[in-house]
């Protein structure tokens, strides 16, 4: 697993709710840092690359571990 | 010009389902950076009451919606409640209980609160707008609303929607 300076677990949370505190999160982190972020809503897959996509942050890997969703996105 | 993305959402709806809606895309597209705006009008000036348990959900003609219970074994959840509208009418706070029993299973599932959502919007600064001719219509008084709100009539939304890349009716 990549290095990351923060981590944010969402674990329970539901939409919208990985994605409202992941961008809370990411306002108080520096431009290149990277926040993995683990979640368990299925719908967060597809929200996180399209959250990525749109505001300009780049989502460095997407995956599973242990049954649940685990992103790196590295602060524009 | 900004080149910021806007979104207008008029919310017209004023119970515990449809409260959603319209607090959940304004945050999230808040997130997205987009500039949001909520204009509140009829039923939908409850969601902006500083007392939201008036919002409540009805199964009664409302086929869609299943009748699950939120506790007990995985069979006993599974099973929808078909009750019929003509007993839902008959029984005296049926209203409450189906809101209490969708208030169990939106905890259950992790899904936000309205509180919670209508706070995170306004923490990401979405506007909100009352629709002033419909808080007299119901008798209400700006001191039953929340700090922030703005009271306009419908020129004042078209300012904003007219604008708007996205605009939404719920």
């Amino acid at each position: 697993m990549a290095n990351f300076d923060q981590e944010l677990d969402a674990s329970g949370l539901n939409c919208p709710l990985p994605i409202l505190r992941a961008k809370k999160t990411l306002g108080g982190m520096g431009s290149g840092q990277v926040l993995k972020i683990i979640a368990t809503d299925p719908g967060s897959v597809k929200d996180f690359e399209a959250f990525a996509k749109q505001t300009g942050n780049t989502l460095l890997s997407s995956g599973e571990e242990g049954g649940k969703f685990v992103f790196l996105i590295k602060k524009a | 010009m900004s080149d910021q993305k806007k979104l207008a959402i008029i919310a017209t709806k004023g119970t515990l389902d449809w409260a959603y809606p319209p607090f959940i895309l304004a945050s999230t597209a808040s997130a997205l950076g987009y500039e949001v705006e909520i204009f509140f009008t009829f039923y939908g000036l409850q969601l902006v009451r500083k007392d939201l348990d008036g919002l409540k959900v009805s199964p009664l003609g409302n086929p869609g919606m299943p009748m699950k219970m939120p506790f007990g074994p995985k069979w006993f959840r599974g099973i929808n409640w078909n009750i019929p509208n003509i007993i839902q009418a008959n029984i005296p706070g049926f209203e409450s209980l189906a809101t209490a029993l969708m208030k169990k299973t939106i905890a259950n599932n992790g899904v936000a609160t309205i509180a919670e959502l209508r706070e995170l919007c306004q923490e990401a600064e979405v506007r909100f707008t009352a629709c002033q001719m419909t808080v007299e219509l119901f008798g209400f008084d700006h001191s039953d609303f929340i700090d922030g709100m703005e009271y306009a009539g419908a020129a004042k939304f078209f300012e904003f929607a007219g604008e708007s890349d996205i605009c939404l009716y719920m």
